[in-house]
C-alpha cells in the first residue's frame, strides 16, 4: 500500500487532478467502446425484425 | 537464330512501354495546355497563401526570414493538394479511365505518365516560382538553392502520394475535402525534410543528407505509389 | 487447387464463412470479457494503490498505466487493420473486410486516449498541456490516419468498394508509418535538443512494470471484446439477407 489514508489516495501528493482525470477519460472511452456496439446491435436486430414482419405481411 | 527471335520482341516491348509513357505524358500535357486557366490557378493560390502570412502574422523581415522555409513549403504542399482532385476526374467522367483500365497496356506506366504530367504542370512551375516567394519573405540568399533543390525533389513525391488519394476518391462527388484528409498526414515526412533542407542551406550546413532522404522517398514513391494508384483506380471505377 | 489449400490452416478458410465467424466470436466473447474485466480491475487497483510512486515524478507517474497500453494498442490496432484489409483484398474474404472496418473506431479511441493522457501527464511533468514531443506528435499523426480511414469508409456508399478502398489506404499508411515515425523523431531532435522521455527509464523495478504488464494484457483483451462485438454487428448487417441470420433473429 503506498498511501496512508483515503484522502492521501485521492490527493496523490497534489497530482490527484491529473491522475484521476486520466483514469476518468479512460473509463469514459472504455464505456463508449462497449455501449456503442451494444446499441448498434439492438438497432440492427430491431431493424431486421421489422423487415421480416413487413415481408411476412406482404406475402 | 534463337537469340535473335527472343531478343526482338523484348526490344519491341521496351519501345512500346516508353512509347506508351510518352503518349500518356503528351496527351495530358496537351489537354491541360488547352485549358490554361487550370494551369495557372495553383500558382496564383501558391502566391496568395504566401502573401497571407506577412499580413496575418508579422511583416518583420527577421521574423519572416525565419519562417520562410516552412511557409513556402506549406504553400507548395497546399497548392499541389488543390490541383490533385483534377488528375483523374475528367478522365473518369468521360469514360476514358474505364477504357484505360480495360486496355492491355500496363496500368503502372499509364499512371506514372499521368502523375509525371501532373508534376510538370504544378510541381515544376511551383519550384520555378519559389525564388520569387523567397524574396518576398526575405529568405536569405544562401537558402535559395536549398529551396529550389528540395522542392524539385520533394514535389514529385507530393504528386505521387496525392494521386493515391485522388484515385481513391475519384468516384465520389465530394472528393475534394476528403483527399486532403487522406493525404495530408502522408505528406508530413516530405514537409519535414524539405524545410529541413532549406534551413540547413540558410545556416550553411551541408545539404546532401536531406536531399538524399528526399530522393530516397521519391524513389520509393515511384516504385510503390503507381501500384497503389492502379489498385485504387480499379476499385473506384468498378464500385 | 487442392494443394494450395494445405498451405493455410483449416480455420483460416473457416473464418471466411461469416456464419462460422459469427458463432465462434459469440463463444469467445464471454471469456474475453471476463478476462478483460478482471485484468483491468486488478491492474487498476494495483497501479493506483500498490505500485510505488516514482522518485522523480511522484504519483503523476501512475498515468503510465493508461498511457502506455493505449499507445501500444493504437499502433497494433492499425497494423491489424492493414493486415485484415490486405487479406480482404487478396483472398476477397468478407469477414476480413469487416474486421478491418471494426478496427478503425477502436484504434481511433485508443489513439485519443493515449493523446489525452499524454497531454495530462505533460502538465505536471513538463509544465504545459502540450509539448511537441516526438511520440505525442507521431501519435497525433496516427490519429489523423485513423480519421482518414474512417472518413473514406463512410464516404462510400457501396460496402464492398468502401472496404477495398480503405484497405488500400490502410496499407499505404502502414508503409508510411515507419517513415513518418523516423522523420518526426529526427525533426524532434532538431527542434528540442533536450528531449523529454515519458517511458524510457534505465531500470524500472518489478513492482512498477508488473501492473503495467497486467494492464497491457487487459487492454488487449478489451480490444478483442470491442472488436468482436463490432465485427458481429457488421456480419449481421451485411448478411441480413442470409437465411441463417433470419433464423437467428426468429429464435430471439
Amino acid at each position: 500500500m503506498s498511501f496512508d489514508s483515503f484522502s492521501d489516495f485521492l490527493a496523490m501528493d497534489g497530482h490527484g487532478l491529473y491522475v484521476w482525470m486520466s483514469y476518468a477519460i479512460a473509463v469514459v472511452l472504455f464505456v463508449i467502446n462497449v455501449v456503442s456496439p451494444v446499441m448498434r446491435r439492438k438497432q440492427l436486430v430491431s431493424e431486421l425484425i421489422r423487415r421480416m414482419r413487413r415481408e411476412k405481411n406482404a406475402s | 537464330m534463337n537469340d535473335m527471335q527472343t531478343k526482338e520482341p523484348v526490344l519491341n516491348r521496351d519501345q512500346t512501354m516508353v512509347g506508351l509513357f510518352l503518349a500518356v505524358l503528351k496527351r495530358d500535357l496537351l489537354l491541360s495546355y488547352r485549358r490554361r486557366s487550370d494551369l495557372v490557378n495553383p500558382l496564383i493560390f501558391f502566391l496568395m497563401v504566401a502573401t497571407l502570412f506577412p499580413l496575418g502574422v508579422s511583416p518583420e523581415p527577421e521574423f519572416l526570414a525565419q519562417v520562410a522555409p516552412g511557409v513556402v513549403w506549406v504553400a507548395a504542399l497546399l497548392a499541389t493538394l488543390l490541383s490533385m482532385d483534377a488528375v483523374f476526374r475528367s478522365d473518369f467522367e468521360d469514360g476514358t479511365l474505364e477504357q484505360t483500365l480495360l486496355s492491355p497496356q500496363p496500368l503502372f506506366v499509364v499512371v506514372l505518365g499521368k502523375v509525371i504530367a501532373h508534376w510538370m504542370l504544378t510541381g515544376l512551375p511551383l519550384t520555378l516560382l519559389a525564388p520569387l516567394l523567397g524574396v518576398m519573405l526575405f529568405l536569405p540568399e544562401g537558402g535559395m538553392t536549398g529551396l529550389m533543390l528540395s522542392l524539385l525533389l520533394g514535389t514529385p513525391t507530393l504528386s505521387l502520394v496525392g494521386a493515391i488519394g485522388a484515385a481513391l476518391t475519384v468516384g465520389l462527388r465530394k472528393g475534394g475535402v476528403l483527399i486532403s484528409l487522406l493525404v495530408l498526414p502522408l505528406y508530413i515526412p516530405v514537409l519535414i525534410f524539405g524545410t529541413g533542407a532549406v534551413q540547413a542551406a540558410v545556416t550553411g550546413l551541408p545539404l546532401a543528407g536531406y536531399l538524399a532522404l528526399l530522393g530516397a522517398m521519391l524513389a520509393l514513391g515511384i516504385v510503390m505509389a503507381p501500384l497503389a494508384i492502379g489498385a485504387a483506380l480499379r476499385i473506384s471505377v468498378s464500385g | 487447387m487442392a494443394e494450395k489449400k494445405k498451405w493455410m490452416p483449416r480455420w483460416f478458410y473457416q473464418l471466411a464463412s461469416p456464419r462460422w465467424s459469427y458463432e465462434i466470436m459469440g463463444k469467445l466473447l464471454p471469456w474475453f470479457a471476463v478476462a478483460a474485466a478482471s485484468l483491468l480491475a486488478v491492474g487498476a487497483v494495483w497501479a493506483l494503490l500498490f505500485a510505488p510512486a516514482d522518485y522523480q515524478q511522484g504519483n503523476s507517474f501512475r498515468i503510465i498505466y493508461i498511457h502506455v497500453p493505449s499507445a501500444i494498442l493504437a499502433q497494433s490496432c492499425y497494423m491489424l487493420m492493414a493486415v485484415a484489409g490486405a487479406i480482404g483484398l487478396i483472398w476477397k474474404m468478407k469477414v476480413a473486410d469487416m474486421v478491418a472496418k471494426s478496427c478503425a473506431p477502436v484504434g481511433a479511441t485508443m489513439a485519443i486516449l493515449a493523446l489525452a493522457t499524454g497531454a495530462i501527464w505533460g502538465k505536471p511533468t513538463w509544465g504545459s498541456w502540450w509539448v511537441w514531443d516526438a511520440r505525442l506528435t507521431s501519435m497525433l499523426i496516427l490519429l489523423f490516419l485513423y480519421l482518414g480511414v474512417i472518413a473514406l469508409n463512410s464516404a462510400m456508399e457501396s460496402e464492398a468498394t468502401a472496404a477495398q478502398a480503405t484497405a488500400v489506404l490502410a496499407l499505404v499508411g502502414l508503409v508510411n508509418i515507419p517513415i513518418i515515425k523516423y522523420s518526426v523523431d529526427w525533426w524532434n531532435t532538431l527542434h528540442q535538443p533536450a528531449t523529454f522521455t515519458l517511458t524510457e527509464r534505465p531500470a524500472m523495478p518489478a513492482e512498477m512494470w508488473m501492473p503495467l504488464l497486467v494492464m497491457v494484457i487487459g487492454f488487449y483483451c478489451f480490444f478483442a471484446v470491442s472488436l468482436m462485438m463490432r465485427t458481429r454487428n457488421e456480419i449481421l448487417h451485411r448478411e441480413r439477407r442470409a437465411s441463417w441470420v433470419r433464423e437467428l433473429i426468429e429464435k430471439q
